[in-house]
This record gives structure tokens, sequence and C-alpha cells, in this order.
């Protein structure tokens, strides 16, 4: 629970090797959909050799390539401060190798193990193929009642172990490539290999984390933008499924 | 594994698509930088054949008014005879342009800088960069004994193997369509062994770019340009000592390795070789970006024997690079065409638009599409600070226009939608208009804008 009056804190956790994919983006609409509620924000980018506050309300690590991945792996394993702040029950979103990381174990360079922060009960291995698309997920779990859409790259496939959940069900797309499943759920502790950002494609998904932080929720908040982005991505993917249907039939 | 649903998957961890025909290496003597050749190697049997079939399909497609029939042409004498870029590079001085942006500015440049000593340059202006491309440019210029070639990042290995090229200009590395290209590192190593594969060559790199300067590290000829660097994300970790760069101010910056420090630099517009004054970059193309182009052209040229006041005049005509920052009357509005393909070129463009809105009132057109050629996925448009647009009248068009409003919503940047953006240049209310546009949008506009010509 934050208190009343400090700004709401975002913190973007080594964004100079973990924001590949346009995941910064994620801090930009956290902070502009509490800003459009009249709640102030301060957004802080923690890069390395800077200490990690351990005030924020929300923290966010994106994705990032193999060296990059593993740099800022060593550097969060050395100062515990992620650990710390997970411990306490923080709200953290982690992209794709920000999600892997979080776990025991991740592919590095070459496909080698490097250990993880082990603050999340989930290991990444090399896949055989590059994961790479649209994806559309059905959340499981009640938190979220909405088709979540995103678009993946990654070679990692991630195993869930059985203390945590997934974020939702692979209706289209690859997500951890085990069981039909993307991404992680455990406490407030939310990973999933959906890039767009994920929260531009999926503003409820913003809207959660942002209440767990908040610890009340928030005035609704709708963008005519979002929702017609949304209709266009979801309508996209059927309309791609349809013709290669209709492809398939027409061979046979 | 359970796999649901249609994700493309891409073969991992190397980079390239496939090329579309074998590129069979070249096993005749390379031509150094310094020299000019004598003359046209003999033609093998297959290669006049496969000319034959090409020339043949080329015709066909003109005559079906499906093209100009280079491409096509090119594509058929690669598929009957893959030897055929080794072949016809034999007995010609190749000069190789590769980087993620400023190829075909840059290949432009110093294809003029060349053609101003006397000399016949075949070149492959329209930006046709990758292997059929290039045998279509160098059988459209059969007397040029010296070739300046634009090529695609991920084929420059095949191609260097198979042109054996006196010189190669390495501009920079950056993020772009990270589905189809994949990690850039990897792209650096494959540039780094093809740099160190090719022994007779003359590497003409960009060192304030961290990931140019290290796949030149190698070379045991180079010649070192600082032409700057406006994105650095890519470039965080070392790809060789692999501990974190170090940045000033300025575009100098360090790591483990030794510092490579730049025989060529610009002081504003000044060219200085060795910290001497050698001239001024007076261009009538717009932006830092171009300078830092003019920069490595002018730096190539000399080392090929061009004088430096010859190269420099040389760019100073230069107003149109195949479409790029020229100015074309349109929709009944002056239209100022960009090519944005990447963050790292967006926001050289959007550093430009802005500077244009403070001179004179005008309308902003961003025109996003995300085929094949563009990059399939739009995150990166969270990368491109277009907060610095607010207060400028913006509309959006392409198709995923949907994905650009959502970004430009958060920025806070007003703007209209426009389905199709032609009508998005014909509804702006102001005079002079500038388009900004992703590789397939900027190829479709220029195409309805020559259409209208004739």
């Amino acid at each position: 629970m934050k208190g009343t009056d400090s700004a709401f804190r975002i913190v973007e956790v080594l964004p100079d090797l973990l924001a590949t994919y346009g995941d910064g983006g994620n801090a930009v609409v956290l902070q502009e959909r509490l800003r459009r509620r009249g709640i102030a924000t301060e957004r802080i980018s923690v890069r390395i050799g800077t200490a990690l506050p351990s005030s924020g309300d929300i923290y966010l690590l994106g994705g990032g390539e193999d060296a990059a991945q593993i740099l800022a792996a060593a550097e969060l394993r050395r100062s515990r401060a992620l650990a710390r702040v997970a411990a306490q029950g923080r709200v953290v979103l982690a992209v794709c190798a920000g999600m892997q990381i979080l776990g025991s174990t991740f592919a590095g360079v070459d496909g080698r193990a490097v250990k993880g922060l082990g603050l999340l009960d989930l290991a990444t291995a090399p896949g055989r193929t590059r994961a790479v698309g649209e994806v559309v997920l059905e959340p499981t779990g009640s938190a979220l009642s909405q088709p979540l859409t995103g678009f993946e790259n990654h070679l990692g496939i991630t195993t869930l172990g059985a203390s945590v959940a997934p974020l939702g069900r692979v209706v289209r797309g690859i997500g951890n490539g085990i069981d039909g499943i993307d991404g992680v759920l455990a406490e407030h502790v939310v990973g999933t290999y959906l890039h767009g950002p994920v929260l531009a494609r999926n503003p409820e998904l913003a809207d959660l984390l942002l209440s767990w932080a908040v610890g009340d929720e928030l005035a609704p908040l709708r963008l005519e933008a979002v929702a017609r982005l949304r209709h266009d991505r979801l309508h996209a993917v059927q309309a791609r499924r349809a013709r290669m249907l209709h492809r398939g039939r027409r061979a046979n | 594994m359970t796999r649901t649903g249609s994700a493309v998957t891409a073969p991992a961890p190397s980079v390239a698509p496939a090329p579309s025909a074998v590129v069979a290496p070249r096993t005749t003597p390379a031509v150094i930088a310094g020299q000019v050749p004598s003359g046209r190697a003999r033609r093998s049997v297959r290669l006049r054949v496969a000319l034959r079939c090409g020339a043949a399909a080329a015709w066909l497609s003109r005559a079906a008014h499906l093209g100009r029939g280079q491409m096509i042409g090119g594509r058929i004498v690669l598929t009957l005879a893959p030897d055929a870029l080794a072949q016809l590079s034999t007995g010609r001085r190749i000069v190789l342009v590769t980087g993620t942006n400023g190829k075909t500015t840059t290949t432009r440049m110093l294809a003029e800088a060349i053609s101003s000593t006397g000399d016949r340059v075949a070149t492959n202006a329209t930006g046709a960069n990758m292997p059929d491309g290039l045998v279509a440019a160098l059988l459209a210029a059969p007397r040029a004994r010296t070739a300046v070639l634009e090529i695609d990042e991920c084929y420059l290995p095949t191609v260097a193997a198979a042109t054996r090229p006196a010189m190669m200009l390495l501009l920079n590395l950056t993020r772009d369509q990270l589905d189809r290209v994949g990690e850039v590192r990897i792209l650096e190593r494959r540039l780094r062994a093809a740099v160190n594969a090719a022994t007779d060559c003359t590497v003409v790199s960009n060192v304030d770019d961290v990931l140019t300067c290290s796949a030149a590290s190698d070379a045991r000829r180079v010649v070192r340009v600082g032409a700057g660097t406006g994105w650095t994300a890519d470039s965080q970790v070392c790809p060789r000592c692999f501990s974190m760069v170090r940045r000033g101010s300025g575009p100098s910056w360090s790591c483990g390795c030794p510092r490579q420090e730049p025989m060529w630099t610009l002081a504003g517009s000044t060219v200085l070789r060795h910290g001497t004054t050698v001239g001024q970059v007076q261009l009538s193309l717009p932006g830092k970006g171009n300078r830092a182009n003019a920069l490595m052209a002018v730096a190539a040229a000399n080392a090929l024997g061009v004088p430096v006041p010859s190269a420099l005049k040389s760019l100073r005509v230069l107003r149109d690079i195949d479409g790029r920052f020229g100015t074309v009357a349109w929709q009944g509005h002056d239209v100022h065409l960009l090519l944005a393909k990447n963050p790292a070129s967006w926001r050289e463009i959007l550093a430009i638009m802005t500077a244009r809105s403070q001179r004179s009132r005008r309308s902003v057109v961003l025109c996003v599409e995300a085929r094949a050629a563009d990059g399939l996925d739009t995150s990166w448009l969270w990368d491109v600070p277009f907060e610095q647009l607010r207060g400028v009248d913006v509309v959006a068009t392409g198709s995923r226009a949907a994905d650009l409003a959502v970004r430009l919503d958060y920025a806070g940047v007003d703007h209209r939608i426009v389905d199709d953006p032609r009508d998005a240049v014909a509804t702006c209310s102001t005079h002079d208009v500038d388009v900004a546009a992703t590789y397939s949008a900027f190829r479709k506009m220029r195409g309805w804008m020559a259409d209208e010509r004739h």
C-alpha cells in the first residue's frame, strides 16, 4: 500500500540492458494511465551501477539479447535488491528475458545454462526454433477476463514449477513452449513472453498491476485507440488462421 | 511440446532468411583498393546461357507491364548460374556498402564521388540490395570498371565471398526488423567473420558505432571514421570483451578493448583528416545523419584515389536519394518524403521534421506498415520519441495506423487517422507536408507519385 503524499514510483530495472523490444513503452503506459486518473507519478530508470530503490510501487523488466541478459542477471544477483523487493510483495512485471532471469536458470550464449535469481519457480532452456509471431492468450485464473494480445520473439522454452500458475492459455502462438501456456503469475509478479508492448495492447492487465500497487480499484479508463487496436490485432490473427485453413482445404 | 496456432517460426539462432539462390564464392584474385582493373573477364558458357534467359525474362516482364524486369532478370541469372556474381565481379573493383541505416544514401554519394573523376561506376541506385539486385546492377553497366553496391547486412558475408571486394563500408548496426533479422549481436559476429575472411579488402568502418567498430577491429587494412551515432541502446555491452560500454557526452566511448581513434572526423561541417581541416561538407540533403554518410563516402572515395575537394563538390548537388528527402508536388501539396525504418532512423527523421516545423507551417503524415519488408511487429514504435511532435498537425495512416494511434495517444500527440495514405496527404491543411513512411509504405507512395506524373 502506498502513501498518499508521495508520487507513485514506476521503476524500470536495467533498461540499458533489458529494453530491446520497445518494452520501455510499458512504463509510458502505466505513467499515463495514472496521470489521467489524477495520480502523480515518478519514473525511475535504474541503469547498471545505480542502486535499485526499495520504495518503488511497481518494477518493470523488459526483453534483451543474450550478452545483455547475462550481465543483467549477474548484476541483480550481486545486489540482491530485486529479491528483497519481491519478498516485500511489490508488484513486478517481467517480459521475455526479464521473466527468464527471475527463474532458477536460463539459456545464455550458445545455449549454456546461466544461473537466474531463483525468485520464481521456473526454468528456461533453449528451444530448437525461434518463436516469432502474434500471440493470443485466454487468461487463466480470475483476475483477468479479456483475451491478451501481443507479439513474441524468443528462443527460450520456459517450464513452470508446481507452485506457480501461468498468465494464460495460448490460443494462437507459442508462449512458454510447454503445456500450451504463456507466462507466469505468482502473487504480485507477472511474467510473459508478450511484447507489443504488452501493457499497450492489454489495458486490463495494466490496470490490474496498478490496482495491486495502489491497493485499491481504479476509476475506469477506456481509450478508443486501444479498443480499435485490440480489435485489429485479434481480427488479424483470426483472418490469417482462416486463410491458412482455406489454403489447407484447397490443397487436400 | 504442444504447439497451438500458427505462429511464424524461423530457424535459430542464425539470422538471415535463406538467399533466393545459392551464391557461389569467387576464386579469381581480388582487385585491391588503389587499383583500377584492366578489363572484363571471360564469361562461362553457363553464365552466357543464364544471361540470355535472364534477358528474356526481363523482356517478358516489361512486355507484360510487370516492371522494368531488372530484378526478375537478376534472379533468373543467379538461379541458373550460382557463380554469376563471382564472374561478373572478376576484373572489376568492387565496393560494398552495408549497415542498418544510410546504405542507399552513402552508396549514391560514393558513386557520385568516384564518377567525378571520370570513371564509369556500376551501382544499385534504387536500393535493390540483395544478391539478385547486385547482379542486375553489374549487368546494367558492363563497361564500368568500378562498382559501388549497397548490400543488406544479412547477405554481406555470402556476397563478400562471391565478389571479393576491394573495399567494404560498415556504417552502423542497430536493431531493425527484429523478427526478420534476429539479434543485432549475431549480425555483428557474422560481419566480423566476413571482414576477417576478406584479407585483401580495405574496410572503412564507423568507429563511433560500437558494433561496426568491433566488426572491423581485426581487418588488415582499415580506414577509421568517426561518423557519430545517434542510437546507443543496442550496444551497451561490447561484443568482444563483454564489459559495459562507457560513454561520455560526445560520440566517443570505451570498454575493455584498446581504443581505436578515428582518422576522419567531423566538427560541425568541417572535415578533418588526422586532425587537419581538409574541407567542408555542404549538402542539400537534411540532417546530421546525412553529414555522417557524407563523411564515410568522402573517406572511402579518398582511399580509392579521389581527391577530397572533388568528392565534397560532387555531393553538393544531391537533392533526392531514390525518393528519399526529395520534394514532389502531389495531391495539391508540396510533399517531402522521408524513409524511416527503425528507431535509429525514426529519431533522425523526427529531428529533421521538428526542425522544419519550427521554421515553417507544415503537416506531418506518419505512414506505418508491417509487411515482411518492414518487420512484422510494431513494438519499435515505443522506442521512438513521438512526444516531440506535440503541437504539430499529425496524421496517422497505413495498415498499422491503429498501433501508431495508441502510441501517439499515450505520447500526448493530437492526431487524425486517415486510412488511405493518399487521402492522408490530400486532407492536410498546410501546403507543405512531411511524410515519414516505413519501407513498404515509402515504396508504395513513391510509386503513386511517379504514376501520377505520367
